[in-house]
């Protein structure tokens, strides 16, 4: 008995127990930019910010590195994730590009080509 | 007693609150998603309902990590939108149905439905946006709400079954509700998208499809695949498909297609609309129409 064997879907991280344990520091920072004040102050002290909510030494590099696929790896939750992105003034289409290393352009390119 | 009049389903990608914002609905790239609701308004219009019962997933504007309820129902007098922090307008808030809140409340957990009761539900993109959809231009909501919210976020999911079956026992509960009230359901989200990964991008037409074509006529097909055979199928996003699943249960057994609307690409997101009648709507529908006719 005991865990049950994780789906692996190519290309697709699950946001499961483990991913949400390892993450909560890193999407509670993410949560808390809801609050346009708590986004100020992150700009303001980066640093200290970060510190304040206890990343560890991968999701404080993802986070100073602005790498959403290393966010990503460390725990995070792209809902949560978008916040901070939206800070960076990244959208998911940027983030999309960015994690599948494709120019904007392109990426844009390749959704619209899935319309034919 | 409580009318069941039919169901809207809608994406509800945050970008199509910044396109409403900056008027761009007759843009090219935009068009083609708005048109969807021309018919979705003027149904609205002709059946006026009074009350919306909403079956979304919040994004992390009401829920943390902290606490994930699989399923929650709202039991506020009032829902307010907030600031998710990437720059979408604040919208006004959402008048709740509250005693049919508690009704629900009451008829699902004596179903053994295990649910998490939220008195305070802030409301976010997937909510605001389709009523921007639905009724523009502002103004005073013209219904009620009750929210259900549906954890499409963090793994393990509520199975499709399940939450077709949730829906379905929301529809008894409305059947049971003893108030005048035309009740019209909203299932919001999906339909394939995903925001994270190498995969981030991808759309299946073909999944899509077969949702759009089972939703009226035969929701059960839908529960066949796990939450995690949809990921597959539709993306990380695409899951919210589930919500879909739940509003269709809550329609009844038997439901019309009205209007469709498909278009890829909306942001990340293959971009559906559907509206769909009860069986018994649809039939009055017919027969007003005949009455003006012969009058």
């Amino acid at each position: 008995m005991g865990m049950m064997t994780r789906r692996i879907i190519p290309g697709t991280p699950v946001f499961d127990g483990e991913a949400a344990s390892r993450g909560y520091r890193l999407n509670a920072m993410c949560y808390s930019f809801n609050n346009a004040a708590n986004r100020a102050a992150f700009l303001v002290d980066e640093e200290g910010y970060c510190r304040k909510f206890g990343l560890n030494e991968a999701q404080r590099r993802a986070v100073a590195d602005r790498d959403v696929a290393a966010m990503i790896a460390a725990g995070g939750n792209v809902y949560y994730l978008a916040k901070l992105a939206g800070i960076f003034g990244l959208n998911v289409q940027d983030i999309g590009a960015q994690q599948t290393g494709m120019s904007l352009d392109d990426f844009k390119a390749m959704l619209v080509a899935q319309a034919a | 007693m409580a009318d069941i009049i039919g169901g809207v389903f809608t994406s509800h990608v945050p970008a199509i609150g910044n396109a409403i914002a900056k008027q761009r609905q007759q843009d090219p790239y935009w068009k083609p998603f708005f048109d969807g609701f021309v018919p979705v308004r003027r149904w609205l219009a002709e059946r006026a309902p009074d009350v919306a019962v909403v079956f979304s997933n919040d994004h992390g504007l009401n829920f943390f990590l902290d606490k994930m309820p699989t399923f929650a129902v709202g039991a506020a007098a009032e829902y307010r939108n907030g600031d998710e922090g990437w720059g979408l307008p604040v919208y006004a808030p959402f008048p709740g149905a509250q005693a049919l809140s508690w009704h629900i409340i009451d008829s699902l957990v004596a179903d053994e439905f295990d649910i998490t009761t939220c008195q305070e539900m802030l409301l976010d993109h997937a909510i605001s946006i389709p009523f921007e959809l639905c009724w523009p231009g502002g103004g005073p909501r013209p219904v009620k709400i009750v929210p259900v919210s549906i954890n499409t976020v963090q793994h393990p999911l509520p199975s499709p079954k399940r939450c077709l079956a949730l829906g379905r026992a929301v529809g008894r509960a409305l059947q049971a509700w003893g108030g005048a009230e035309k009740i019209v359901i909203f299932g919001t989200g999906g339909l394939s998208h995903q925001l994270e990964g190498k995969r981030a991008g991808f759309i299946n037409k073909d999944y899509d499809r077969f949702c759009m074509d089972h939703l009226a006529s035969d929701p059960d097909a839908m529960t066949r695949h796990s939450a995690l055979d949809i990921v597959e199928l539709a993306g990380s996003q695409g899951v919210e498909i589930l919500n879909w699943i739940a509003a269709r249960g809550a329609l009844g057994e038997t439901a019309v297609e009205i209007s469709r609307n498909y278009h890829i690409p909306i942001s990340n997101t293959a971009a559906a609309t559907m509206l769909l009648e009860t069986a018994e709507t649809a039939r009055r529908g017919e027969r007003l129409e005949v009455e003006a006719f012969v009058g």
